[in-house]
C-alpha cells in the first residue's frame, strides 16, 4: 500500500488493451502508486496513475512492467 | 449542430442538461450515456443551436459500440447525421493530462471547438489551480471554466460557442490515429505548463477510499448500505402506500355509488381501479429504492462497489465493465442491456445481455411486495430490522446468485472466449447533486405512471373482458370466471403449472404478465375482485392470503426471480444482438430456470411446512 514505482513497459498484450492502458495514463516513465487491493485474494487492484485512480485486475496488472521509483 | 464530447465521466451530460434544460440521466461513473441525446439551446445572440450529447470515450479509435457512435459522429460518418458545426470538449480539471490527450485528438480534426474546463470547484477543493488563459493559448481555442452541477460558467461557454458556430466551417481534416505515446507526452507537457499549483491530489477521495475500499470494512459497509436500502423500502413507504390505498378504495366507493350495478361498474371498480390501483400503490417503494440508487450513483460510490464485487464477477467469467449495466438492470433490463454497449469484447457483452434480466427490475418490486405483504408477517427481527425487508433482500440476492450461476454456465458453453478483464477509472467522490436525484426520480415516476396508464391499463382491461365474457348462465353454481374465456385459458394452462404449485388464477395472471411484469399483480387484482362476493370488501392482499397456501406463494416469488422477461426486453435484445436467435435462447433458458426454481421451492416448502 502506498508503494510507488515507475512503468518500464508492457509485456505482450493485445493492441487494443495496450492502447487503452496508454489512454488511461499507463505510459513508460509514468509513476504508479499502489492504493488498494480488493477483498478475498487482493484482486482487482486500485492504483493511482497520472492523477487518476484506476481499477484493474491482477492478470492485466502483471503485464505492466515496473522498475523501482528513483 | 454542436457535439458535446469528452472522457467518460467528464461531466458531459451534467453540462448538457445545465445548458439545455434537458433531463438526461446523470451519474458519477463512466458510461452513463451510451447513445446520442439532443436538445436545443438559445445562444446569447438569440440564435438557436442543436446540442448533441455523445457517449464518452478515451480516444478516437473506438473500442466498444458506444464509442463508435462518438467517433463516427465527429467524422461525419454516422448514418443520418451531419458532421457537427462545432464541438464542446468537456475536460475534467482534476485530471487534466489524461483528458487533454483526448482533447488534442479531437482538435486535430479541425472543427471549431470550445473547451469546457469542468469540475473547477473540485479542483479548488483539492488546492489545484489552473491557468485557463494559458491553456486557451496553448490549444488555440477558447477555454471556459465551468462547474456543470452548480450551473457555473454556462453563459460564458455559450458566448464562446457563438463565434465558433458563426465561423466559416473549417476544412475538416481526416482523422489519422496519432501515436498514443507522443500525444500523451504533448498532453502532459501542456498540463504541467498551465498548472499553477499542484494541490493535494484528491485528498478527500483518498481518505474515503481507505475506509470504503478497506478489505474488511469495505464489504461490510456495502452490505450495510444495501440492507438499509431494502429496509427503508418497506418501512418508509408504509404511510404513503396507505394513503394511496385509501384513495383507491374511496374512488371505488364513489364509482360504486355513481354507477348502476352492471358491466360498467364492474369494469371501473373490478377492472380499472382494482387492477391499475394494485400497481400504482407501489410508487412510493419504487421512489425510495431509486432515491438510494441515484444518490449512490451521483456520489461515485458505484464504481467502488464494482471494485469490491469484481472478484465474484471474475470468478464467473464476467467482464468488470459488466457491473454497471447489471446495476442499471435493477431499474429495468432495457437500459441495462443498452448500457452493455460500453463493453468492448463481443462475448463478454453477450453474456452480460443474457443475464441482465435476472437482476430484479423495478417492475418485479410490486410482485414481490404484494406477496410479501400477504404471506410474510410484518414482525421485527432485531431492532429496526424487519422480516419483510429481509425476505425482499433475499429475493434480490437470489436474482444475483441466479445471474452469476447463469454466467458461469454460459461462459463455459455458448459464450466461451478469452478471460475477460476489468479496467475502469474511479471517479472522485462528490455530493450527489439534489437536482440530478430529483430529475432521476421524476423520470422514474413518470415512466412508471405512464406504464400504469397505458400498457398496464390496457392489459388489465383486456383481462377484465376475458374474465367477464361470456357471462355466466343465470343458474350458475360456480363463480362467473369459470364460464369466461379467462377461466378456460386458466384451465388449459393449469396442468402445466400445477406441478410447481400454481393455481388457475396464477396461470391466468402469467399471460398478461408478459406485457409487463407488474401486470401479473394487476391481473390477480382483477381476477380475485371478479371472483369476490358483493359483500366482501377485502383488498388483494387479504384475498391472496385467503386463497393461496404458503408453498404456492413462495413458489410464485421464486418464479418471478427468474421469470421469463417481458416482451419489451426480448425486443431490445433482438435489436442489440441483431436477430431472434439470442432472445429465443434467453426466453427458453429463463423459462426453464423459473420453472425449476418455482418447483423446487414448492416441493421443499411442502415437505417442511
Amino acid at each position: 500500500m502506498g508503494r510507488t514505482a515507475r512503468i518500464a513497459g508492457f509485456s505482450i498484450l493485445p493492441d487494443q488493451v495496450a492502447e487503452r492502458l496508454l489512454e488511461l495514463g499507463f505510459e513508460e516513465g509514468a509513476e504508479v502508486e499502489m492504493l488498494h487491493r480488493a477483498p478475498l485474494g487482493g484482486d482487482p487492484l486500485a492504483v493511482r496513475v497520472d492523477g487518476a485512480t484506476v481499477a484493474l485486475r491482477r492478470a492485466l496488472a502483471r503485464a505492466i512492467l515496473l522498475v523501482p521509483a528513483p | 449542430m454542436v457535439a458535446v464530447v469528452g472522457h467518460p465521466n467528464a461531466g458531459k451530460t451534467s453540462l448538457f442538461n445545465a445548458l439545455s434544460g434537458a433531463r438526461q440521466k446523470v451519474g458519477n461513473y463512466p458510461g452513463v450515456t451510451v447513445e446520442r441525446k439532443s436538445a436545443f439551446v438559445t445562444l446569447p445572440g438569440g440564435g438557436r443551436a442543436e446540442l448533441v450529447d455523445l457517449p464518452g470515450c478515451y480516444g478516437l479509435v473506438p473500442r466498444s459500440p458506444d464509442e463508435a457512435v462518438t467517433r463516427d459522429t465527429l467524422l461525419g460518418r454516422q448514418a443520418g447525421e451531419r458532421r457537427p458545426d462545432a464541438v464542446i470538449i468537456v475536460v475534467d480539471a482534476t485530471n487534466l493530462a489524461a483528458h487533454l490527450r483526448f482533447a488534442l485528438d479531437v482538435l486535430s480534426l479541425g472543427l471549431p471547438t470550445v473547451v469546457a474546463l469542468n469540475r473547477m470547484d473540485m479542483a479548488a477543493r483539492d488546492g489545484l489551480s489552473l491557468d485557463s488563459a494559458a491553456l486557451a493559448t496553448r490549444l488555440g481555442v477558447p477555454v471556459v471554466g465551468t462547474v456543470a452541477v452548480r450551473r457555473r460558467g454556462l453563459g460564458e461557454l455559450l458566448a464562446a460557442l457563438e463565434p465558433a458556430l458563426a465561423a466559416l466551417p473549417g476544412i475538416a481534416r481526416e482523422y489519422s490515429p496519432p501515436d498514443t505515446r507522443q500525444r500523451g507526452r504533448e498532453a502532459r507537457a501542456i498540463a504541467a505548463a498551465v498548472t499553477l499549483a499542484e494541490g493535494s491530489g484528491r485528498r478527500t477521495s483518498r481518505r474515503l477510499d481507505s475506509l470504503l475500499l478497506h478489505p474488511l470494512a469495505g464489504p461490510l459497509i456495502l452490505a450495510a448500505i444495501l440492507f438499509a436500502m431494502f429496509q427503508a423500502v418497506f418501512s418508509w413507504a408504509e404511510a404513503p402506500m396507505g394513503w394511496i390505498e385509501t384513495g383507491i378504495v374511496w374512488l371505488q366507493g364513489l364509482a360504486t355509488a355513481a354507477l348502476p350495478e352492471g358491466l360498467a361498474r364492474s369494469l371501473i371498480v373490478d377492472g380499472v381501479l382494482a387492477g391499475v390501483g394494485s400497481v400504482i400503490v407501489f410508487l412510493p417503494q419504487i421512489l425510495i429504492l431509486f432515491a438510494f440508487i441515484l444518490a449512490l450513483e451521483g456520489s461515485g460510490y458505484m464504481v467502488r462497489a464494482a471494485f469490491l464485487m469484481d472478484r465474484l464477477m471474475a470468478a464467473v467469467g464476467l467482464n468488470g465493465a459488466a457491473f454497471i449495466p447489471l446495476l442499471s438492470s435493477f431499474a429495468c433490463a432495457i437500459p441495462g442491456i443498452m448500457a452493455t454497449r460500453t463493453i468492448a469484447e463481443e462475448r463478454d457483452r453477450l453474456t452480460t445481455i443474457l443475464i441482465a434480466p435476472l437482476m430484479t427490475c423495478s417492475a418485479r418490486l410490486p410482485v414481490y411486495a404484494v406477496i410479501i405483504a400477504a404471506f410474510i408477517p410484518a414482525q421485527s427481527l432485531w431492532g429496526p430490522v424487519g422480516l419483510q425487508g429481509l425476505v425482499m433482500f433475499a429475493l434480490y440476492i437470489a436474482g444475483i446468485a441466479g445471474a452469476m450461476l447463469a454466467a458461469l454456465v454460459l461462459r463455459r458453453t455458448v459464450t466461451k472466449g478469452p478471460a475477460p478483464t476489468f479496467l475502469m477509472e474511479m471517479p472522485s467522490y462528490q455530493w450527489p447533486a439534489p437536482r440530478d436525484v430529483a430529475v432521476g426520480l421524476w423520470l422514474r415516476a413518470t415512466a412508471f405512471l405512464k406504464r400504469a396508464g397505458t400498457i398496464i391499463l390496457f392489459a388489465t382491461v383486456a383481462l377484465w373482458v376475458l374474465a367477464s365474457f361470456p357471462a355466466a348462465p343465470a343458474n350458475a353454481d360456480r363463480p362467473a370466471i369459470d364460464y369466461a374465456f379467462a377461466g378456460q385459458i386458466g384451465d388449459a394452462l393449469e396442468p402445466l403449472f400445477r406441478p410447481i404449485g400454481f393455481n388457475r388464477e396464477i396461470a391466468i395472471a402469467l399471460v398478461p404478465g408478459m406485457a409487463a411484469r407488474e401486470v401479473a399483480v394487476s391481473a390477480l387484482g382483477t381476477v380475485y375482485a371478479l371472483q369476490a362476493t358483493a359483500d366482501d370488501p377485502a383488498g388483494l392482499v387479504d384475498r391472496l392470503r385467503a386463497s393461496w397456501s404458503l408453498p404456492t406463494a413462495l413458489a410464485f416469488l421464486a418464479w418471478f426471480v427468474f421469470a421469463p422477461q417481458c416482451l419489451s426486453t426480448l425486443a431490445v435484445v433482438r435489436r442489440e444482438t441483431g436477430g431472434w436467435k439470442w432472445p429465443a435462447f434467453m426466453f427458453t433458458y429463463l423459462f426453464a430456470m423459473a420453472y425449476a426454481a418455482a418447483g423446487i421451492t414448492y416441493w421443499v416448502a411442502r415437505a417442511l411446512i
